[in-house]
């Protein structure tokens, strides 16, 4: 009986659906297949075993017992976590504006709708295409002692010993990896926030010059207010991008000197692959995780829609 | 709506007597500029020293004779340009040669390359094109999967590749990046066949085009841009990725470039070969910028359409 009514509605619905859209709704359910199948072995079943690991002791060869709570009670008192983390936001505080700053001093200098101006902006883009890898053995070399052209130079116009090892001093290590960071990623925020500023309609700002707005003036009520969506990209990229810091540390200081410059996604990894302790760095991701969503979210609540 | 007003009212008057229509335009634009003209190519230039110098270093240091590239204090130019530090890539010096790095770099970049833009390419017309039930709810779910970074789950992903025999494996290196390269190769991929308008499909289907004849020979020319948009960001990404490779593959022999340089920056009896490093590093950086200065529209085009949402 049962059956009988399931399969009437069936008749129903197939004829109420002609054979064109459902034979096009196959196809589409077939093409997102593959797409579906990676990204739920590789993405979605992976999400699923870190929060399973995380409530298990779990080495990496061996029976896991299961700890409950533990890795995250473990975490919350973990002195080498909580200074990875408190490095990893300093670093993050201190890049975001910097970068900002930048990105918008060079969208502001490549603005002009010239030839020079184009070039300029390719040439100030070029390094975004460099990987990071890349860019921080480049720039290893070049803060090296003595044969570090850049150590050299400095010392030269009487700035520093040329023999001094940069490396070895934490604030010295940080800023080259500060410049690095933003000699390579400016050039992105300069392209968008440069597209940013091009939808703004010039009328709008020529209207407020008109009605006496200064310089200072028309940026900060015309210029950030309509910037404002762009703005708010630019800052989960770049506030994303320092939380997940690793190859730059990794390579240019190996997390020295005296462990200092260890960021959150460096602990994970000397956890779970140096240690071995995949349980306790499954929970570290997890409460990574957490907090890059939560980052996301406000700025995205603070800078999206604060105009309704 | 005031603003627009004042807007359009406030265009004649602004350049005050002659109103010709390329003063007003000159005006428009002088508006806009920060700084007079000479300060701007001052500036610009400088800010364009600083931006090249790095990569001035790495060509000079890598195309110095092996003597001169371990020469303190260095030279700022090389005495005579040789390609030494180059030929010694392939050398077999502890172990590790840089050209077999740059095979499985090829590798791994081409195939996730490739695979990427036919599973994000397929996965994007069916969301523009080819609606199912939950179409709408996998694409956003897809879209989620932005926020999740790979770091935070390359634990499970070791041990997944593991169980199925793919750890320590180059392919397996190229699933997992494909993976992560999807979300916005299938946000790139849909937006550009959802531009397409609807008609030329139909059209090509009354001149008695299957469904497949219209995708290929009407759909698939349309949306060409964004497959070189997404064929671009994602080779980049594979080719300078660091963190999977560097978990993922435990065998010398199989590393990618990026890892591989990281041995010879760690160095040999405590000195670091830095001609060869930086020549290494050369052989990364070149062909990523060159793609880029040739492909550069495609490629802003897409980090943009990203952006703009």
């Amino acid at each position: 009986m049962s059956s009988f009514t399931s399969t009437t509605a069936v008749k129903r619905r197939g004829r109420r659906l002609p054979l064109l859209v459902r034979r096009r709704s196959m196809l589409g359910m077939l093409y997102v297949a593959p797409a579906a199948v990676l990204l739920g072995f590789f993405f979605l079943w992976p999400l699923l075993r870190t929060v399973y690991m995380s409530f298990f002791d779990r080495p990496i060869l061996g029976a896991s017992t299961f700890v409950g709570l533990q890795n995250y009670v473990d975490a919350f008192t973990d002195s080498e976590f909580g200074h990875a983390v408190l490095f990893t936001l300093s670093y993050t505080v201190i890049t975001t504006p910097v970068l900002l700053a930048v990105g918008l001093g060079l969208a502001a200098l490549v603005k002009r709708r010239t030839r020079a101006a184009k070039v300029f902006q390719t040439v100030y883009f070029v390094p975004v295409v460099i990987g990071l890898a890349s860019a921080s053995y480049l720039w290893v070399f070049i803060w090296q002692p003595d044969i570090g052209p850049l150590t050299d130079l400095l010392a030269r116009m009487g700035i520093g010993d040329a023999g001094t090892n940069l490396f070895a001093s934490r604030t010295a290590a940080f800023l080259i990896v500060l410049a690095m960071v933003v000699w390579k990623t400016a050039g992105l925020q300069m392209l968008l926030l440069l597209s940013g500023l091009q939808s703004i309609p010039e009328e709008v700002v020529e209207a407020a010059k008109i009605d006496g707005a200064g310089r200072w003036q028309t940026f900060r009520y015309i210029t950030l207010p309509l910037l404002r969506p762009t703005l708010a990209l630019v800052l989960v990229f770049s506030m994303a991008g320092s939380l997940l810091a690793f190859d730059q540390f990794y390579i240019m200081t190996a997390g020295g000197p005296d462990n200092s410059t260890i960021t959150a996604v460096f602990e994970i990894y000397r956890t779970g692959f140096v240690q071995f302790h995949l349980g306790y760095a499954s929970a570290l991701s997890i409460l990574l995780m957490l907090v890059l969503g939560a980052v996301s979210a406000v700025q995205m609540l603070l800078l999206r829609n604060s105009d309704d | 709506m005031t603003l627009q007003q004042t807007g359009t009212a406030a265009d004649s008057p602004v350049p005050a007597p002659s109103t010709s229509r390329r003063t007003q335009r000159t005006a428009r634009r002088r508006a806009y500029k920060y700084l007079p003209t000479g300060a701007w190519w001052v500036v610009s230039v400088c800010v364009a020293v600083l931006f090249l110098y790095p990569l001035y270093i790495l060509l000079s240091q890598s195309l110095k004779s092996r003597s001169e590239a371990a020469q303190t204090p260095p030279t700022l130019v090389p005495h005579s340009l040789s390609f030494d530090n180059f030929a010694q890539l392939g050398s077999n010096a502890g172990g590790l040669s840089l050209t077999h790095s740059l095979g499985n770099s090829l590798f791994v970049t081409l195939s996730t390359t490739i695979i990427t833009v036919i599973v994000t390419t397929m996965a994007g017309y069916a969301f523009a094109k080819l609606p199912f039930r939950g179409s709408k709810l996998a694409f956003f779910v897809t879209l989620i999967t932005f926020m999740v970074p790979f770091q935070a789950i390359i634990t499970p992903i070791y041990l997944t590749l593991n169980n199925i025999g793919l750890q320590n494996n180059l392919f397996g290196v190229t699933l997992v990046l494909t993976t992560f390269n999807l979300p916005f190769g299938i946000f790139l991929m849909r937006n550009s066949f959802a531009a397409i308008p609807p008609s030329l499909e139909e059209a090509a289907m009354i001149d008695g085009a299957g469904v497949f004849g219209a995708m290929w020979r009407v759909m698939l020319p349309n949306a060409i841009p964004g497959i070189v948009s997404t064929a671009l960001l994602t080779f980049f990404a594979a080719w300078n990725d660091f963190f999977a490779s560097l978990i993922l593959i435990t065998d010398q022999s199989k590393y990618t470039l990026p890892v591989s340089l990281g041995i010879l920056s760690a160095g040999q009896n405590n000195a670091v070969d830095w001609g060869l490093l930086e020549a290494g590093v050369a052989v990364t950086v070149i062909p990523c910028v060159v793609i880029y200065l040739v492909l550069q529209k495609y490629y802003n085009a897409g980090l943009l359409s990203g952006a703009v949402k």
